[in-house]
């Protein structure tokens, strides 16, 4: 038996004995489910949740690859190959969401020290420490390297001020990593640093954001003459902008995988929504405007969703695609929210109240939910502003 | 289905691209055009296509073909439409050899196939018979008449129809126009009593013809697959068809946006690069994501037509759709970015312009498609 399906042999005894009833294919509906992001003060409905969490955080198999010194599941790529298999087959659900594993632990394994890396790794593997994201503020969206929040070196430690915006999460967090001006403001990207902060320093504050959707995720979060210890600091001193960077590349790389799974597995179906309310004959929407308008927009959804599985087969190498599948992947969720809406009529615009069906109100607040996807992680234009240098050549002003 | 080009595709796309870009450079065309050529294609040009087994990509390896399919003539296509290479690689090479080796009886095939193969006899489809692609609204009549059929009518926008030596031709043997049911296909001798070609003159300067007919007499034996079974044959040829003149379109955007391209780095005005200026950028941008669109779209539909997918309809009207699509966006845009030049004759990029909205008509407009995606998606 060769070592790897050893280890397959392996893993799906450990699966089987370790992967609770209810986080598995066949799980009873009336289990309720939880969205498992950990941290110091996760709450859970169902008390399975918290178990594969511990039990998957053990064998450091939220982030397989991690050597096993700080934590991690020490597998290599062919194992982790194995491992994913292996929990597709039994329909195992993710044990962890975490913005610590998906952009903060990947840096840190390249610009943290020994230290760091001993201290903040095994903690965000195993779910006890829940991260978020200090990047945007008030005055700094798309040009990002412009940020104002300070962090003065006052001796034994920095003393950080200022306010950061679309921080996802922040009223729930543990930590934040935080980019941070330690350095002049020209040339902008030369002054930045990139520091990590514990949310119940004294001075930090968050206060949720309500969107034109309701109720969301995003906070406002405030720095007020907050003490943060020197090694906290990842990386030189105004050196944070190339790690800022590195990690925009991972946020990235999620934003348009989740935003596209998100987008094209949707439950909402733009036929069936024009079917119902404005009606079929001989199994076509009756209304020939709106059809034209929705084959067209079915016809390019198609051919996107052909050009991600080219981009597949061509073992996506095309990395400065990239940047053309978050303009497309969120356009066209917008423009489908938007037929959804139109043809829905003035059901597709209601807001609230028992007069309206569920789904008809969902629908009202997802469509807007969507104008925000072609701002967050790059605005369209920035995308398009990088294809037509990046990948078109074409000269800046 | 694997979205990427195999080894053999590769070696054919290089072989074009170098052909193309050496034999049949765009003042190729150009001479042909202001020359008042009566067919518009070069016979020495073909004779080097023909040579390199071209028309004989989708003909079985016993009729003298290579048998490489659809893929494979599509990446010849797309070569050579980026030089606008005139040639009756599309109506044979594609439309006649595909009909025939499909439906052909196996007479037929070794009648023609042989011949299409070496590049000796040409072919044309006759469909239309009105300003809009619509086969089932054809009224070209076959009457039988003891052993024979007798059909009058007329035939519009055919493909090299001024040139070709074999037509294939859509005709009413029963029912009205409008019904899918009651069309027959017929091969005829283009040379032959009771036949009438007039030559059109398009705007893309290439070959095309307006056929009347008068009672031509033409015996059973030469009916292409079953009698009045034409109409779902033909709903096949043309998907593929669609899929081949999908993949020049594709190669015409190329091109043209390409020229574009190199103009925004050349070109300068108020002391700049005008490629520096964001609005122009931004709508390059576009138009380079709807070619990587029209690129995945157009392999896809190649792809089911080889591999025999029952997505090949719906994936044929998706690739005409979007390559018109694509072709109108950037063949006017071509124009705008280069400015002034752009509108002049002597400057290329008109051609395309020009090439674009006939190639958008052949066999179904983007609308006549979207029309039809939205009838196979069930809705």
């Amino acid at each position: 038996m060769t070592d790897l399906s050893k280890f397959r042999e392996e893993t799906k005894k450990w699966l089987d004995e370790n992967c609770p009833p209810s986080m598995r294919n066949g799980a009873d509906p009336k289990i309720p489910t939880d969205e498992v992001w950990g941290g110091r003060n996760a709450k859970y409905k169902n008390p399975e949740s918290k178990i594969w969490l511990d039990r998957m955080g053990e064998k450091g198999w939220t982030m397989p690859t991690v050597p096993k010194e700080y934590g991690g599941g020490g597998l290599s790529k062919e194992e982790v190959k194995v491992l994913n298999e292996e929990m597709f087959f039994i329909g195992a659900k993710q044990p962890l969401l975490s913005f610590g594993i998906w952009m903060l632990a990947p840096v840190l394994l390249e610009y943290g020290t020994e230290e760091q890396k001993k201290l903040h790794i095994p903690k965000i593997i195993k779910g006890q420490i829940r991260w978020c994201q200090g990047y945007s503020e008030p005055g700094s969206g798309s040009d990002l390297a412009s940020l104002s929040t300070k962090a003065d070196d006052i001796g034994d430690h920095f003393l950080v001020n200022g306010q950061k915006v679309w921080t996802s999460y922040a009223d729930k967090a543990d930590w934040i990593f935080a980019l941070v001006r330690t350095g002049p403001k020209e040339p902008k990207h030369d002054g930045i640093s990139f520091l990590l902060i514990d949310m119940a320093t004294k001075g930090v504050s968050t206060k949720p954001i309500t969107l034109i959707s309701g109720k969301s995720p995003f906070c406002e979060t405030f720095f007020d003459n907050v003490k943060v210890p020197k090694e906290n600091l990842i990386g030189e001193l105004n050196s944070g902008w190339t790690i800022a960077k590195k990690l925009l590349q991972h946020e990235r790389a999620f934003i348009s995988n989740f935003g596209l799974a998100a987008g094209m597995g949707s439950k909402r179906d733009v036929v069936s929504i024009a079917k119902k309310h404005l009606g079929e004959e001989n199994g076509k929407i009756k209304n020939t405007f709106y059809r034209s308008e929705i084959s067209s927009h079915k016809i390019k959804e198609h051919a996107f969703g052909l050009t991600l599985k080219r981009a597949g087969d061509e073992g996506g190498k095309a990395s400065a695609t990239a940047s053309m599948f978050k303009l497309y992947g969120t356009e066209h969720n917008k423009k489908r929210h938007e037929l959804m809406v139109a043809a829905s009529g003035i059901n597709g615009v209601a807001w609230d109240g028992d007069e309206f069906e569920d789904d008809d109100k969902n629908l009202t607040r997802a469509w807007l939910r969507t104008k925000g996807n072609s701002l967050e992680g790059g605005t369209s234009e920035v995308q398009l502003n990088v294809i037509s240098k990046r990948v078109l050549g074409l000269p800046s002003t | 289905m694997k979205l990427i080009l195999n080894e053999e595709e590769q070696f054919l796309r290089d072989t074009a691209k170098n052909f193309a870009e050496e034999r049949s450079p765009i003042t190729h065309f150009r001479s042909l055009r202001d020359n008042n050529d009566p067919i518009l294609w070069d016979k020495d040009l073909w004779s080097e296509m023909s040579k390199l087994g071209w028309p004989g990509i989708m003909i079985p390896e016993k009729y003298g073909g290579s048998n490489f399919g659809i893929s494979g003539i599509c990446v010849v296509l797309q070569e050579c439409a980026k030089t606008l290479t005139p040639s009756p690689l599309f109506a044979t090479g594609v439309l006649g050899a595909f009909s025939i080796k499909t439906y052909g009886t196996d007479e037929q095939k070794e009648k023609y196939l042989p011949s299409i193969a070496s590049g000796d006899l040409t072919v044309s489809l006759a469909i239309d018979e009105s300003s809009h692609h619509n086969p089932y609204e054809t009224e070209l009549s076959a009457k039988k008449n003891n052993n024979n059929y007798l059909l009058s009518g007329k035939k519009v926008f055919v493909i090299d129809g001024a040139s070709s030596d074999l037509l294939i031709v859509l005709a009413r043997t029963s029912g009205n126009k409008g019904d899918s049911t009651g069309l027959t296909l017929f091969l005829i001798d283009s040379n032959q009593a009771g036949i009438d070609k007039v030559k059109l003159d398009m705007a893309d300067s290439r070959n095309y013809a307006n056929i009347n007919f008068e009672n031509v007499d033409v015996p059973s034996d030469n009916i292409l697959g079953d009698p009045e079974a034409g109409g779902e044959a033909i709903d096949n040829i043309l998907d593929i068809g669609r899929i081949a003149i999908s993949a020049e379109m594709l190669g015409n955007s190329e091109a043209a946006f390409e020229t574009t391209l190199d103009y925004l780095k050349q070109r300068k005005q108020f002391g700049v690069l005008i490629g520096s200026f964001q609005a122009l950028q931004h709508r390059a941008a576009e138009m380079f994501c709807e070619i990587e669109l029209t690129k995945s779209s157009v392999m896809a539909a190649m792809r089911a037509a080889d591999e025999g997918s029952n997505e090949l309809q719906r994936l044929s009207s998706l690739a005409k759709t979007v390559a018109g699509e694509t072709l109108h966006l950037v063949s006017n845009e071509a124009i705008q970015m280069h400015g002034g030049i752009g509108v002049t004759d002597e400057y290329d990029v008109g051609f395309f312009l020009k090439r674009a909205r006939v190639a958008e008509q052949i066999f179904g407009s983007s609308k006549f498609h979207t029309e039809r995606y939205a009838n196979l998606s069930g809705f």
